[in-house]
């Protein structure tokens, strides 16, 4: 990655005494307008993950509904993500070695493990949501009507404070991965991902059912569609080692953000 | 500087901070399994792991660490500094809240 920061024609000229400017931050601007928007992205990241924790303290007793099967998942999930960023790092290494086929294999294959996240806690809003772990919300704009007795029901009754965080937290984590998922398909197939995706959104909001919590969200993935055909058509372009390298800082970001998720909220409520 | 072979042949450290990040995770999992501290502590402890953790994220994935040392500065003193002040907002109440209860 320091490669394609040497390499760029604005160091390069500078370097050689020409006439571009030296880089403010030693980086390309696309480098340094990725980190500024993470830098505020973890602002809003962060002032979440201190609301939780503050709940957290402050209710006595917590609930602990995350038993052995609920942190199983979670942890294959965090081991998901974990692989998906040295994934995307090779990919970031292929491109610089300018190796297109490699990088495209290995922007795809950080996709697939982002897609593994994804579904693996889909799945588990699902169950938790069957089991009476909800917002009110939810049952409004469900169809279907969840458990209202049992441990989870109990929990929505009693400490909504914890759904509200919980609920809010993961979904904006999850909202970070599918925007993420997405942005690495533009970036690795251009405008061939975009049948792609409109596949996917389709067949999605076909087959998952109404009374699901996600029949309604997977329309993100049509709105994703028309802003990726916008970008794709208005600006075609061949995304070099630098869009790579701006794509994977994004990517690790996610990741970065769930390794304090996945501790405060599952391993903080675990019920062994 | 890197040139190009020296930064091929580093490669192998990226598997190593993957390696570290799971056994790290690994830890974190078997704390949370034994609940051997109570829960203010255990916040403290698996709070300690992350930071250690993106670290590890932040300064070899995201190559921070290989960055101009103003723009790595810049960076950490500004969102840690946030931080810091969203900290001295929220935790002094709910420690408060703890020592006197909640009515």
């Amino acid at each position: 990655m320091a490669d394609a920061t040497l390499e760029h024609p604005a160091t390069a000229g500078h370097a050689a005494g020409g006439g571009y400017e030296a880089p403010l931050l030693g980086a390309y601007s696309k480098k340094v307008g990725m980190w500024l928007f993470l830098a505020s992205d973890s602002l809003t990241f962060g002032a979440l993950l201190f609301a939780f924790s503050y709940n957290r303290i402050y209710t006595n007793p917590w609930p602990t509904p995350f038993h052995v099967a609920s942190i199983i998942n979670a942890t294959v999930m965090t081991a998901c993500l974990l692989s998906s960023s040295l994934t995307m790092v090779l990919a970031v290494f292929a491109a610089q070695r300018h190796d297109r086929a490699w990088t495209r294999n290995w922007l795809l294959a950080t996709m697939v493990f982002g897609t593994a996240f994804i579904v693996l806690h889909g799945m588990e809003w699902t169950k938790l949501i069957n089991e009476g772990l909800y917002l009110p919300g939810f049952v409004t704009m469900l169809g279907a009507q969840p458990a209202t007795s049992g441990e989870y029901a109990d929990i929505s009754k009693n400490v909504p404070q914890f759904t509200q965080a919980f609920f809010g937290l993961t979904a904006m984590h999850m909202l970070h991965v599918t925007i993420g998922v997405i942005y690495l398909g533009v970036v690795a197939l251009r405008k061939a991902f975009l049948p792609i995706l409109a596949i996917i959104w389709i067949a999605a909001a076909f087959l998952i059912p109404a009374s699901n919590i996600f029949h309604y969200p997977i329309h993100v993935l049509g709105v994703a569609l028309v802003i990726s055909a916008i970008i794709l058509f208005l600006k075609p372009k061949d995304y070099d080692a630098e869009d790579v390298e701006v794509s994977g800082l994004y990517w690790h970001f996610v990741d970065l953000v769930w390794m304090f998720i996945f501790p405060l909220v599952y391993l903080m409520s675990t019920k062994v | 500087m890197h040139d190009v072979a020296k930064h091929d042949d580093s490669k192998t450290q990226y598997f190593w901070v993957w390696g570290a990040l799971l056994v790290l995770t690994g830890i974190e999992v078997w704390l949370g399994y034994k609940q051997i501290f109570e829960p203010v502590r255990m916040l403290e402890i698996l709070m300690v792991l992350s930071i250690i953790k993106s670290a590890l994220i932040i300064g070899y994935f995201m190559h921070l660490k290989f960055e101009t040392a103003l723009m790595r500065w810049l960076l950490v003193i500004s969102v840690t500094g946030c931080f810091i002040i969203m900290y001295f907002f929220f935790f002094p109440d709910a420690d408060r809240i703890i020592r006197l209860g909640v009515k």
